[in-house]
């Protein structure tokens, strides 16, 4: 119990005092970090809940029911707090699919092979049980590096909405039951978090008992019947089972209710004969919940559960007595207070030294790259790059239509928009990670990475409200590790404080190694903003006749292609990024104020591939070519074309309001230029020496190209 | 005119049922939920088998949620006359039910589909497709894995010949071309009716194509040619079960 209960999954031993940096306060905020979700007010007696999670080691061993019941398991944290789930997002990270597709050289045929079976049986397996269980999945995001190869990232996100008040996951009352509802336990999972708290080993398929088991149905039937229930006086608290499975459940609903709970493990039902009280424990069998219920209101609550055909089991009551003790066949199997395994797991705070090579890869000249040709084929590689290209294939495998809410659909916007039904709001949400820039600046790419998904809401017209965020990084037990995480807390702080918005939940994966090293720094951050009206909704695109506008930092300097696309395609894996975390700022508070004022048609964040990508997007999602002239004069153009610093929006905007946004631009210390018009059958840009022309059809099917 | 009084079934593991209600409520319409396990329709003027995954889609789509309960009830409100629409799920179910000929099988990529789809009107007669005109052109979601419409020929010469194939997927200049058949369907076939006319399949989601917010409004058309059909029936409130 210890051991799973102290892994850095469940205890976050090596996170935790870093994680405490994080501003967590606001005005909004329901419920912060520590229960099962987040949870935000967004008026009208409504809130939004939510939180992403990882299931990358699953993922890396069995792929599609790693991904399931990393999907699984992020719903349960929603529903359990009352919450309506309406919307599922995923970040994905996979090695190269073609061994071509690495400039390195370093992924063979073999490596991609098995890279490209993890990324089949991880997308057919978020797509079996999103589907299955009727919650769209809306969105997120998907990239290729050599530095995931084996290793896969695997980050689900959920959001949900609850109009009444919020279920917490701790037990009280001296007396009150416990119900262990919905699936029968197995032998599936045992001791997953201990081997999601170590790196992948060369015998990562003997570790697959390790990994759950999925059953969507079940979870859609115990997913209603505690929506049914989480407005009842009948109900105290209720935590799912997941990592750690009946322990983590007990030791937490314990823990936070500061009292204790008896347990007859004998009661516990099971899908198979013998299970032992270490098994019963420590088995992560999926679709379980733990219900506390008033002492003599059992029978209405195992009413609900019995229409949905599924069991309710008194397996045992709270105590006053602050233990987790439970019992089996007539012995005490465990008596341990609940403190010693949540609060009082040990805490680590290990040296942190930066990798060797960082500052001889940061030191990198990039001015040799600037100097290449912008030409139109460096614009077509870049839009078909796996990285880059149209995800299309992957979300039209995804129901991202179901609740009817949405509003802007995956590939439609930087965001997905959801409406808020009986209200005139809508949420704006979206999950982003940054990219190579971990490999370069851990601190500046976890920033960077707020700023970004800020900037996605905030194109679709919504203010950023909060964030969860997914910590990927390798084993905090190696002086590089530890760095990389402490680097990275620190810059989603830097940046949530500058930006005023609260981090409501989280989740933390480590030990992201396998035998051929750690994977890239990758802080993935989810963002929910929120639009108040409707009417301020701004979508990707422009008409004929708009004028296009550059708005935000210039972004012209060299050390705008450091970590971006190109860079990493011609083999600059190196440079200096940089980052102006208060003009961002700036940037993300004006978009929406010119959305409300109907100030803007259209707009698009610049981020992978840059302007050249980003007026490519806007022309194929309008079906409207565009003439571009000198949009950065005095930059090298490709640095202006392909470089990638966070923080400028695309905005389409009438001619005749071009004074007016200018003027917004200044009072906000905006920089804003207007660069070229909308329309015709291609995009032109002129950089100065050369001007690039490519037609619709040639930008469309180098965007849309299967993987 | 009075109010349309609609059943919607939910099995467990519907999940069309609320976007069905929310279009039904929007109308002003008095549309219930009613689960599998009920044994009578009391009341109605219409029921409606929304999308979903009905007991998991165990063994097959459709193949237990045909022994629930409640079918036996669709099934007497059908034989009376009864209009009836199943939309993804749904129609999977009649079909599973007898109640429609044919088939959905797996789709023939073997994957998923989420997608707007063009449909071309090929029969707009009966409750649901009263108030269209032949060779309308709409767009509706398709959100399935086995919509493939499978029938034998003979069946398939018989659906053409009585004009009950009334929905096919087509592009958007409403041709039925292989490249425009989301899920390999015989016949670019999306939607069939009964013999009667009064029991509608359609893979597509009509629920989901009911507000310009989310993308279109042409699935209200089949709410509308209901409510049109309803209001020319006589003695309403005595087709009871």
């Amino acid at each position: 119990m210890f051991g799973a209960m102290w892994s850095e999954h469940c205890a976050y031993k090596h996170s935790r005092p870093l994680l405490a940096t994080l501003p967590s306060e606001g005005e909004r905020v329901l419920v912060g970090p520590g229960e099962n979700a987040g949870a935000l007010d967004i008026g009208d007696g409504l809130a939004v809940v939510f939180k992403v999670e990882s299931h990358n080691h699953p993922s890396a061993v069995e792929p599609y029911q790693g991904a399931a019941t990393g999907v699984g398991g992020i719903i349960r944290d929603i529903f359990t707090m009352g919450a309506r789930p309406i919307a599922l997002l995923n970040s994905l990270r996979f090695g190269p699919l073609d061994s071509e597709d690495d400039p390195t050289g370093g992924t063979d045929d073999a490596a991609a092979a098995r890279n490209r079976y993890l990324f089949g049986g991880v997308v057919a397996g978020i797509a079996g049980y999103g589907n299955c269980i009727g919650i769209p999945d809306v969105g997120g995001e998907l990239a290729f590096d050599p530095g995931y190869s084996g290793n896969p990232l695997v980050n689900a996100m959920c959001v949900g909405i609850a109009s009444h008040q919020i279920t917490l996951a701790r037990a009280a009352g001296v007396g009150n039951t416990l119900l262990l509802v919905g699936a029968a336990t197995g032998r599936d999972g045992i001791q997953g978090a201990s081997f999601a708290s170590a790196a992948l080993g060369e015998d990562r398929d003997r570790q697959r008992p390790a990994v759950q088991v999925g059953n969507p149905f079940l979870e859609k039937l115990l997913m209603e019947a505690c929506l049914e229930l989480s407005g009842s006086e009948a109900v105290v608290g209720m935590q799912d089972l997941g990592a750690a499975g009946l322990t983590c459940a007990l030791a937490e609903l314990a823990s936070r209710g500061g009292v204790g709970v008896e347990v007859n493990l004998d009661r516990v039902p099971c899908r198979e004969t013998g299970l032992t009280p270490y098994e019963l424990l420590l088995s992560e069998s999926q679709e379980r919940m733990l219900i506390v219920v008033r002492a003599g209101r059992e029978p209405e609550v195992q009413a609900v559960f019995a229409r949905f055909d599924l069991q309710a089991v008194p397996i045992g009551t709270v105590i006053a007595e602050p233990v987790v003790r439970c019992r089996a066949g007539g012995e005490v199997a465990c008596s341990v207070p609940a403190r010693a395994l949540t609060e009082d797991a040990p805490r680590y705070v290990p040296d942190a030294v930066p990798p060797a090579d960082l500052e001889l890869r940061r030191s990198m000249d990039l001015r040799p790259l600037a100097a290449l040709p912008p030409d139109e084929e460096t614009l077509l590689e870049l839009l078909g790059a796996p990285n880059v290209r149209s995800r299309r294939p992957i979300w039209q495998r995804y129901d991202h239509m179901n609740g009817t809410r949405t509003m802007v659909p995956p590939g439609s916007g930087d965001a997905a928009v959801l409406r808020i039904k009986g209200t005139a709001r809508a949420l704006a949400i979206s999950l982003d990670g940054p990219g190579r820039l971990g490999a370069l600046d851990p601190r500046l790419a976890a920033a960077s990475a707020v700023l970004e998904g800020a900037l996605n809401v905030a194109c679709s017209g919504a203010e950023p409200i909060g964030i969860t965020n997914c910590l990927n990084f390798g084993s905090p037990e190696t002086t590089r590790g530890y760095w990389e995480l402490r680097e990275a807390v620190a810059g989603m702080a830097e940046a949530c404080t500058a930006l005023g918005i609260p981090i409501v939940s989280g989740n933390v994966s480590l030990y992201n190694e396998t035998p051929d090293g750690p994977i890239l720094p990758t802080p993935v951050i989810g963002s929910v903003g929120l639009l108040e009206h409707r009417s301020a909704l701004l979508r990707m695109g422009w008409t004929d006749g708009d004028d296009i506008w550059l708005v935000g930092e210039p972004g012209v300097d060299v050390a705008g292609l450091a970590g971006s696309e190109l860079a990493w395609r011609r083999g600059f894996r190196g440079g200096a990024p940089r980052l102006d975390i208060p003009a961002a700022v700036r940037l993300i508070r004006l978009v929406p104020q010119l959305a409300r004022a109907g100030l803007v048609r259209g707009a698009h964040d610049l981020s992978i591939g840059g302007l050249g990508v980003a007026l490519a997007r806007m022309a194929i999602a309008s079906d409207a070519g565009a003439t571009v002239a000198r949009p950065a004069p005095r930059a090298a153009p490709t640095a202006a074309l392909y470089g990638e610093s966070v923080g400028r929006v695309l905005l389409s905007v009438s001619p005749r309001r071009a004074a007016d946004l200018e003027a917004a631009a200044r009072d906000a210390g905006v920089e804003a230029s207007r660069i070229g018009s909308a329309g015709g059958p291609a995009l032109r840009i002129d950089v100065g020496d050369v001007e690039l022309a490519v037609g619709l059809d040639s930008l469309r099917s180098a965007y849309e190209q299967p993987f | 005119m009075t109010t349309p009084r609609v059943a919607v079934v939910v099995f467990p593991g519907t999940w069309s049922d609320r976007d069905f209600l929310d279009v039904a409520d929007s109308l002003g319409w008095a549309a219930r939920a009613v689960w599998h396990t009920e044994t009578r329709l009391d009341a109605i003027d219409a029921v409606a088998l929304p999308g979903g995954f009905a007991h998991g889609d165990h063994l097959r789509a459709g193949a237990i949620a045909r022994f629930s309960p409640v079918m036996r009830a669709v099934s007497d409100f059908a034989a009376q006359g009864g209009p009836v629409i199943g939309s993804c799920n749904g129609f999977q179910i009649l079909s599973e039910a007898g109640l429609l000929p044919g088939a959905l099988l797996r789709n023939d990529h073997l994957e998923f589909r989420c997608a707007w789809q063009w449909l071309r009107v090929d029969a707009a007669t009966g409750p649901f497709l009263g108030t269209m005109r032949d060779a309308d052109l709409i767009r509706l979601p398709i959100s399935h894995g086995e919509g493939r419409y499978y029938a034998d020929e003979a069946t398939l010469d018989d659906l053409e010949a009585s004009g009950r194939v009334v929905l096919r997927y087509t592009d958007a200049d409403g041709r039925a071309v292989a490249e425009a058949n989301p899920n390999g369907s015989m016949r670019s076939i999306a939607g069939i009716v009964n013999e009667r006319g009064n029991i509608l399949g359609l893979m597509p989601h009509p629920e989901r194509a009911a507000d310009p917010e989310t993308g279109g409004t042409d699935g209200l058309a089949f709410f509308r040619a209901l409510d049109a059909w309803l209001a020319r029936q006589p003695a309403r409130a005595e087709r009871r079960l």
